[in-house]
């Protein structure tokens, strides 16, 4: 490997570190919902990805079934095998390195990797790799912390947990609204959601809205 | 084997297996624009939709209660452009005191 620049460094860094932070409020909200502290950390090694992570929990302390859980994490996952299709020809490796990328590749690593490559395709792949080890490094210490944080706290709704949860989600899905139509759609899956609640097993009100979205993008 | 484990491990390994196989895929897959456009939307309407059991609903019924202030100054603080850890912090801040004192 050539030499990293500076600006790479940087960036993969600064995303690492904020991005892992947030790892603590997984950790804790995992706690607060019925996860055992192994589990939590389990799902932030092997599973590696956020807003999945959050889906499993979320469901799960909604009263939803495993099987609901996994459906909505990995409907939420589906962008990272997109993210691997951009990656594989970028990184071209295989064997034990192609297992180890497919496992960092995420939304950060992959958006600093793109973003570095404007300078060199060095510089992508370098971004790529600094970012998703980093990541992958801080989101998993702090899942810890947090983890053996809210076991330590008791009653999670007095230390507004509960609240953590859908301020989260809120603050993953508010980046991705940018078209007036990707804002009709969050408030008309907001409105299903609260609707189908009392009807429908739980679980089911938040993957059903999958339908919406595909709906929405096949009509226009 | 419970509903807990069965979700961390079974999550754990369809998310592997969508990651490796993006890795395997061949890239002419992506050029579909209907295919990229769905592929943006359902994460909106997912996370939209768990915001919203999170904040409004309680054990399969409709409520509001101290979650729903939690959520106001989360929404207050993205779009004041506050950093993500401020805008869950805050949310927590503001549920806890209206849990705790009210």
């Amino acid at each position: 490997m050539s030499r990293i620049d500076s600006v790479t460094a940087r960036d993969s860094l600064s995303v690492s570190l904020t991005v892992g932070a947030y790892g603590v409020a997984f950790g804790a909200s995992a706690v607060a919902n019925g996860f055992t502290v192994v589990q939590s950390c389990l799902l932030s090694l092997l599973t590696f990805s956020g807003a999945s992570q959050f889906a499993v929990v979320g469901v799960i302390g909604a009263g939803g079934s495993a099987i609901s859980a996994i459906a909505t994490a990995s409907l939420l996952g589906v962008r990272n095998g997109l993210y691997g299709v951009i990656m594989a020809p970028r990184l071209k490796v295989s064997g034990l390195k192609r297992i180890v990328a497919a496992q960092i590749t995420i939304d950060e690593s992959t958006a600093v990797s793109l973003g570095a490559e404007a300078r060199s395709p060095e510089a992508g792949r370098h971004g790529f790799w600094l970012t998703g080890a980093g990541v992958f490094l801080f989101w998993n210490l702090f899942t810890l912390a947090g983890a053996l944080g809210a076991q330590a706290m008791g009653d999670a709704r007095a230390w507004g947990l509960d609240s953590a949860v859908p301020a989260a989600f809120l603050g993953l899905v508010w980046p991705r609204l940018v078209s007036h139509a990707d804002r009709v759609l969050a408030v008309v899956s907001v409105a299903f959601a609260i609707a189908m609640t009392p009807v429908l097993p739980a679980g089911l009100p938040i993957i059903a809205t999958a339908f919406i979205a595909i709906a929405f993008g096949l009509r226009r | 084997m419970n509903a807990f484990w069965i979700a961390t491990i079974g999550t754990s390994v369809i998310a592997f297996a969508l990651k490796f196989s993006g890795h395997s895929m061949p890239q002419h897959w992506l050029e579909n624009p209907k295919l990229q456009r769905v592929n943006a939307l359902i994460p909106i309407a997912l996370l939209s939709a768990l915001v919203a059991v999170q904040t409004f609903t309680s054990q399969s019924k409709v409520m509001i209660d101290h979650r729903l202030a939690g959520l106001s100054v989360a929404i207050i603080a993205l779009f004041l452009k506050a950093p993500f850890p401020v805008v869950v912090l805050s949310a927590a801040a503001t549920s806890a005191a209206i849990y705790n004192w009210l």
